[in-house]
């Protein structure tokens, strides 16, 4: 019931952000930011060298409630399409690496996590609130935003046809 | 594969999906915190503004949500002190606002999630009433700070 109550709120737009929320529409999607940040064991991971994949990067915290409530589906979600081509990378917004470290094993997460910063939270359109999610095809153009907490099932949804659309994004 | 390390996988999974359940039901216990906050003691985003428009006695302002957050906008003169969900957020809060006289306008806000889902504004407002001050807001924030504070246009400012 939390859960629903909670989409209903995730539907609210984020007006600063020139970036689609509407897979699938026919206007060029534009490119997903590129940044580098450091994962959990100081290696830089750059959103370009995942070109090819597609990718769900994932705004969150290990504070934000409705964040970690979507970890679980994630794992599954990169054990499942991962072998095809989905690449999720958490971009964590907690003020130290501790706790986020600490989660991680907690969790046993098989994907990356890197640490946040102001910089790329702005060139993503602001993140002033949690979780905020893309979903970014293999071209490396937004495919997807989500704000707020959303069912797996429409993570699920638009992974499957951004991984069936290969390359064949529309190009900005 | 022997049946020792068959039966170490099955524990391991049991243990992992114990956690991913537990975890859940500790994030239900407290997805209402903010919501428990009395009513009288909210203020809204409007009234808010009008305060820090108006020549009246402004509020002392204080972010207890993310760092992150604070740096890509925050409520212009607002201080930031720290996610009081956690206790070195609480300790910076009562260290910071020990000195002031129990009558000080205090205004707290966070906008890191949906309301009940807010980790922060509760335990913040529990300790200044702990503390003994009797003249503190909740800044009322639905959805979050992006989507009811700065996409509305009231005052933002960034940085430190």
């Amino acid at each position: 019931m939390f859960a629903l109550l909670a989409c209903g709120i995730a539907i609210a737009p984020f007006a600063p952000a020139k970036l689609p929320n509407n897979p699938g529409n026919s206007r060029p999607h534009p490119l997903a930011p590129d940044f580098a940040l450091r994962d959990l064991n100081g290696k830089e991971v750059r959103l370009s060298s995942y070109r090819g994949k597609v990718v769900l990067l994932d705004f969150w915290a290990t504070w934000c409630d409705p964040c970690r409530e979507e970890i679980p589906h994630f794992i599954e979600m990169q054990n499942k399409y991962g072998a095809q081509g989905l690449q999720i990378i958490g971009i964590s917004m907690d003020d130290s690496a501790d706790p986020v470290r600490y989660f991680y094993h907690q969790f046993h997460m098989n994907y990356p996590v890197v640490m946040g910063d102001a910089k790329t939270a702005e060139q993503y359109g602001g993140v002033l609130g949690l979780p905020i999610a893309f979903v970014i095809d293999p071209a490396g153009h937004i495919y997807a935003r989500h704000i707020g907490p959303t069912p797996p099932s429409v993570f699920e949804k638009e992974v499957r046809l951004a991984l069936q659309k290969g390359t064949s994004a529309p190009v900005k | 594969m022997n049946s020792f390390q068959t039966f170490s996988k099955y524990v391991a999974r049991m243990l992992t999906g114990a956690l991913l359940v537990s975890s859940a039901f500790i994030s239900s216990l407290f997805a209402f915190q903010a919501g428990s906050i009395p009513a009288a003691r909210l203020i809204q985003a409007e009234d808010l503004v009008k305060l820090l428009n108006g020549s009246g006695e402004k509020p002392l302002i204080i972010q207890v949500g993310s760092r992150l957050f604070y740096l890509q906008a925050h409520i212009p003169g607002s201080e930031y002190i720290g996610p009081a969900s956690s206790e070195a957020g609480i300790s910076q809060l009562r260290k910071r606002l020990d000195p002031l006289p129990r009558n000080k306008f205090i205004v707290l806000y966070c906008g890191c999630c949906p309301w009940n889902h807010c980790p922060n504004v509760k335990p913040a407002n529990d300790a200044l009433q702990a503390m003994g001050f009797q003249n503190v807001k909740v800044l009322y924030i639905e959805n979050n700070f992006g989507i009811d504070w700065v996409n509305k246009g009231y005052p933002v400012a960034k940085g430190e």
